[in-house]
């Protein structure tokens, strides 16, 4: 008898349509896997695209702090989103490298408010805040702070000044 | 313990709570996914686009006069705007702040800022409000990334005297191709 009324009680909680709401909410608030591509991010994330989860809390609560990687649509094209590294917050001075192929002419910028400095990790071959400019945090679509893809490089990602 | 809830979820009352309970989750997440990604409405508050929306202040009695507007969102899947459209995007300087301005020159266009000419950078916009005395715009803050828009208003809805199309204005004189 009971066993009965516990499988109906069962029945009702699987038909409600858990994979779709747990669907929903992961991809909306919680972690979204993503593929990223491209050599900027070089020494962290492989050429070929590796997957990362990410998480989209802490843009939302500005919980983004210097040395996160974050993805960001592109300023110069809002249909492409591009990983770089967050080096400093709105009110920081940052001294960046301009060229280091070409020499090393150092200038400094003061990021202004509501801004962010990103830059890849290879800063040979990365297009970032050396070439735009600082970017407003409306464009931060979430911080990757796990690998998952491929799976001998599994781990969280490090801060990194 | 366990065994008295399974009685309880059972009977009537609680088993059709149940049900409701069920189903208003699932209509919430229909209304976040659609007005995430599809149609939204939303009050517009503040003068800066005066002749187009009424003005009222952004304080609690003065903003229940502003108009409720209709955003539609399928703009964002291929970021393709036209001058002249009003648009909302979350302000460059404070993310959680979200302005309605109309899109003035879009990217590789020129626009005339006082007296001399400003070639928008690839990827931005310049937007501005209609009513230029009162606007805090892209004459202050420069051309905005087109990654920050959130939306295109396509319709006043209310207060009901003001329902319609918001239009697609050019402004004369302010574009040069």
């Amino acid at each position: 008898m009971t066993t009965g009324r516990f499988y109906r009680f069962l029945h009702r909680v699987t038909v409600v349509p858990w994979r779709s709401i747990a669907g929903e909410a992961l991809d909306r608030v919680l972690l979204v896997a993503k593929t990223v591509r491209g050599p900027s991010m070089l020494p962290t994330i492989n050429i070929t695209g590796d997957i990362v989860a990410v998480e989209r809390i802490s843009p939302r609560w500005s919980l983004i702090t210097a040395g996160d990687i974050v993805l960001l649509r592109s300023p110069e094209n809002p249909l492409k989103t591009v990983t770089k590294r967050v080096l400093a917050l709105e009110g920081e001075a940052v001294t960046f490298v301009v060229d280091p192929a070409k020499g090393d002419v150092v200038h400094t910028v003061l990021v202004p408010k509501g801004h962010l400095w990103v830059q890849g990790d290879n800063i040979y071959e990365s297009r970032d805040s050396r070439q735009f400019g600082p970017v407003p945090y409306g464009l931060i679509q979430g911080r990757a702070f796990c690998k998952v893809w491929p799976p001998e490089n599994f781990g969280f990602f490090r801060q990194k000044m | 313990m366990p065994l008295v809830c399974l009685e309880i979820w059972e009977m009537g009352t609680l088993g059709s709570l149940w049900l409701l309970a069920r189903k208003s989750a699932i209509g919430a997440l229909f209304g976040i996914t659609i007005s995430d990604r599809y149609l939204t409405i939303s009050p517009v508050r503040g003068n800066s686009m005066h002749p187009t929306f009424a003005a009222s202040s952004t304080t609690f009695p003065g903003y229940l006069r502003g108009d409720l507007v209709l955003i539609e969102r399928f703009c964002l899947h291929d970021f393709k705007f036209c001058n002249g459209d009003v648009v909302i995007f979350l302000s460059p300087s404070d993310h959680k702040q979200i302005f309605v301005k109309r899109l003035i020159a879009l990217p590789g266009e020129w626009v005339q800022v006082s007296c001399d000419a400003f070639k928008v950078p690839e990827g931005h916009c310049w937007v501005e409000g209609d009513n230029s005395a009162l606007s805090w715009d892209s004459r202050s803050f420069g051309p905005i990334p087109m990654g920050l828009i959130r939306g295109r208003v396509t319709h006043v809805i209310w207060p009901p005297h003001r329902i319609g199309k918001v239009e697609r204005k050019m402004q004369a004189g302010k574009f040069t191709q």
